[in-house]
Formats: structure tokens, sequence, C-alpha cells
């Protein structure tokens, strides 16, 4: 017999006891336990659904005595079998297919009545960097597209690896958004393991290593660049897990078009304003010239001691302002009469419900 | 024909396995860098290990092994070249999960372009100058022909002495005929 101690909200069985019993727990004012379990009109403790009564089982239930708080600890006594209190099911190792067979049923169902699912968003881009004489210039646009719609007019496509490490992302938005978020983690715990400041190369590895784990399915395309003690380092990173360590790199649908731009005007050990300028004209050529990218552009200089994350850098697609207005100004319909009617109004019910806001 | 670009026009295929091991990567670059990196990381442990450089056949087992266990999900080949005290220099060929060794070894998407040349153009015990010009001919002529291929030429040169890497730029390859 295993007890269940649940505060005020709802408590719910794992299916291995058979009976999947939703229990809701109100919060009562303090009160003795004899008071409450007396008293008729109190709010009932405990609601039990869809128990099966024939099972054999039984779900008691017993109050005590409140704490200061002023809420109810409810003690339920279920007799049986009983795994544990997570909902869900431990995963055991690999890869879990459970949801396929009802995804492919919601789909049939769905194209059935006419809808679509949705599709995963991609964001259509223009990310690049450039290694410069005292760092790292990471550029980026900020549209993101879901199909022939723009989803995100500006979004953020450099996200944070570690205080010296930045990524930008092309690709499926949450694999780039999740993958990073991951790493980072796991590198911020790498990096209190070994007491230094985290270094590209080790992120690298580990992205790399992550997508190749997933033959692609994942699909993220990055461009990493990050200053570290061996200095500045740039890496661009494919879906599928190969990494090629360049001194410029671009990535997207647009990154053809940036490319052009730096292969004309890259030069070894730029300034940091020369860098800063060629890095926003290549995402520039990618806002303008592709579809999939658009709107503004954002930028992220990182040097040995600060990091400048520049968003917007440069708004190229600033809407425009209108030159005149339709709108009529008060007074232009005359009024005529005016006439008030007070509504006669009665108040049948009132229910007060105290929340405690502290 | 889908959209193909050129992502990295000066990517280095020689990938080292140890300080008298190097491989040459083609096909997926994803699979050929991955199983590059963990039989680096093998080999290093196998040194350690052994107390010593490591063998050429052993690094090329190595190698061979991981691509005959994961021959249906992997597009890669790696030669495993390098030099050891018991068999001098050494060539192997690691296709399909297959352990060949061979006097000279190309693959690769442009290699179909050059097996008439390299055969007929390898001779036995050439001098080290005699080697370069036949390796940096053998790719200037498959850059020519291939559409895959093109850029600079990495190439290293191991021996009882040491390693040394050279990079041919484009100015610099062999010309041949090309109208």
């Amino acid at each position: 017999m295993e007890t269940l101690i649940m505060r005020q909200g709802f408590g719910v069985l794992p299916a291995q006891t058979e009976t999947l019993a939703v229990l809701q727990v109100k919060r009562l004012p303090l009160r003795s336990y004899n008071e409450a379990s007396r008293d008729p009109k109190s709010t009932p403790l405990l609601r039990r659904c869809s128990t099966d009564p024939g099972s054999g089982r039984v779900a008691r239930t017993s109050g005590i005595a409140g704490s200061s708080d002023a809420s109810v600890h409810v003690k339920l006594i279920v007799r049986g079998k009983m795994a544990s209190l997570s909902v869900c099911q431990q995963s055991c190792g690999g890869f879990s297919f459970e949801n396929c067979k009802r995804n492919a049923l919601l789909e049939s169902e769905f194209s059935k009545q006419g809808h679509y699912l949705p599709s995963a968003r991609k964001t259509g881009t223009t990310i690049c960097g450039v290694v410069y004489k005292d760092g790292v210039v990471l550029g980026a646009d900020t549209r993101a597209t879901e199909g022939m719609v723009v989803a995100d007019k500006n979004c953020a496509k450099i996200h944070y690896i570690s205080p010296n490490i930045y990524c930008c992302g092309a690709g499926t938005a949450a694999d780039t958004e999740m993958t990073t978020q991951l790493i980072s983690s796991n590198l911020e715990l790498h990096s209190l393991s070994t007491g230094r400041l985290p270094r590209v190369a080790t992120a690298n590895r580990m992205l790399k290593q992550m997508l190749f784990r997933y033959q692609g399915y994942i699909g993220a395309a990055l461009v990493l660049g990050g200053v570290d003690c061996t200095g500045p380092h740039l890496y661009s990173i494919y879906p599928h897990g190969s990494t090629d360590k360049l001194p410029y790199v671009t990535m997207g649908s647009g990154s053809l078009a940036a490319m052009a731009v730096f292969e004309d005007r890259y030069k070894e050990d730029m300034e940091e304003e020369e860098a800063k300028q060629l890095v926003r004209d290549a995402i520039a050529a990618g806002i303008f010239n592709d579809l999939g990218s658009g709107s503004n552009v954002d930028l992220c200089v990182i040097t040995k001691n600060k990091i400048d994350y520049l968003r917007p850098h440069d708004l190229a697609n600033k809407k425009g302002v209108r030159s005149g207005s339709y709108k009529y100004k008060r007074g232009t319909t005359g009024v005529v009469t005016k006439s008030v009617t007070q509504l006669d109004l009665e108040v049948i019910d009132e229910v007060v419900q105290t929340m405690d806001t502290s | 024909m889908g959209k193909q670009s050129v992502v990295n026009r000066v990517m280095n295929k020689l990938s080292r396995l140890h300080d008298n091991v190097f491989c040459a990567l083609s096909g997926s670059a994803a699979d050929a860098q991955a199983v590059a990196d963990i039989v680096d990381y093998q080999l290093d442990l196998h040194s350690i290990d052994m107390g010593g450089l490591p063998l050429v056949k052993a690094a090329a087992n190595m190698v061979k092994d991981i691509s005959y266990k994961y021959k249906e999900e992997m597009v890669a080949h790696l030669i495993v070249a390098g030099w050891d005290k018991s068999k001098g220099g050494q060539v192997y060929g690691t296709l399909g999960g297959m352990l060949t060794r061979q006097p000279f070894a190309v693959g690769g998407s442009g290699s179909t372009y050059i097996y008439g040349y390299v055969d007929s153009a390898y001779k036995k015990n050439m001098t080290k100058d005699d080697c370069h010009k036949f390796v940096s001919n053998a790719l200037s002529l498959a850059m020519n022909r291939d559409g895959s291929s093109g850029g600079v030429i990495y190439m290293v040169t191991i021996t009882d002495k040491g390693t040394e890497e050279k990079v041919i730029l484009g100015n610099e390859l062999p010309q041949f005929f090309d109208d």
C-alpha cells in the first residue's frame, strides 16, 4: 500500500494502476481535521472521476489539520499497485516511435476534412561570418518564412553559446534554436568542469558530433564564431555534420549572394569598421537578392574583451510612413438629436472567489 | 538538377590520423570527417598502449572496420597512407570495407578520369620529386575534367624523417591541354 500526498492541484495516477483517477484538490480556509470532514457545506475535498468501481480499488481520503498558510494537505490512500509519481513513461534509450501511428492517423483525418498539418518553419536565411584583425564579426538577416509567407519580420538568428562564442543559424528555425541551446548548456557545464573559458573548437566538436548522430534529420546549418585563448576562430557546420574552418563563411538561401560580396572584398587582417561594413554589405546582398531573406541586418562583433550584439545594426527595410490620412475629423458629421435611455438590469447571482494574492 | 554550389573551395581533404599516418577523404564530407575523427582518437589510444608510433596497417584496419560495419549507411572512401619502420612507405585502399595494399591509389569522383594516366605514368622506385610530379599531374588532370574537383592541391609527404605539408595554388598548377 502506498500513500501519495498532494497539495492543491491535479494529481494523475499513471496507467499502471488500471484506474485512472483524476483528483482535484480544492484549497480550503484554515479548519481543523474534524470540522473539514464533517461540514457538509464545504467544497468537496476530492472528486473522483473515471474510476472503475468494479476494480476493487478504493480511494479513501482524510483531511489533515491545515498549516499556517491556509491550505489543506490531503492524504490519499490507494490500495493496489502504483508504479511511480511521474505521468510519462520513463524512456529507455534510443528513439521513441510511439507517436508515429497517432501522427499518421491525425494526418489522414486532417486531410479528409481539408485541413493541413502545420509544416516546420524554415528561416530561409542569409548568415555569414568573417575573421578580422582582433576577432570575429557575425551577421544575419531577420526574416523567418513559412512556405511563401513571412512568419516573423524580425527574428533573432544570432544565438548565444557562451560569453565568448556566438552562433548564427540557418535551416529549420526550431532545430537551430534547440541545438544551440543544448550545446550552450553543455558547454557551460564543461567550462565549469574545466575551470576555463570554452574554446570555439570544443563547441564545433560538440555540434558536429550531435548533428552527425542525427544523420541530417536535424536541419541546422550553423555559422559558429568566437574568440578564445588561441585566437579568433570561425566555423561553418552543415546539417549532416561536416565542418569547415575558414576565414569567411556564408550559409542559407542567400549564401551565394553574400559569398559574392566576400570573394570580392575580403582582405586579411581588416579593421573593425571595415569588417562590419563588409558583413553588412554581404547580408544586404542576401536581403535584396534572395526571396527567403529580408528585413534588417543583425551583427555580432566578438573580440577578446567585449561582445557587441547589434540588433538591429541596419534597418534596411523600414516600413514607409504614410503621407496622408483617410480619418475624418471629429465633428465632420453633425449631431441632430441626442437621447439617453437607462437600461434596467438587476443583479441575479454574485459569486465571490477569494484568491491568495500574497 | 538540384541547386549545387561550392561551399568551400580550399578544403583540406588530407586528415591527420597520427604523426606518421594520414588519410585522404572522399565521398560525403560529414561521413568522412566523422570516420577520420574516430580513427584519430582510437589511434591515439592505440599508440599510447603500444608505446610508440602506430603501424600504417593498424590505422588502415581501423578505418576498414568502420567502413565495413557501416557500409550501408555511409558514403565515404578513405585512402590511408604513411610510413612505419616495419614496411616503410605504404598505401592502403579501404573502399567498401576491403583492405588492399597498393603501390598507389586514386579515389573520388575525379579518379575515373585519370586511371589511364596513373597506370601509364607510374614507375616502381620513383624519387621523391618524381612522386610529387606524378601526384600533382594526376590531380591537375582530374581537376580540369571533373566538375566536383578543383581549387588547390594539398600534398603531404611522409618519410622516416617526418611529415611535410605543401599547398600548390591555382596559378602554380601544372598546365595541360585546355582549350
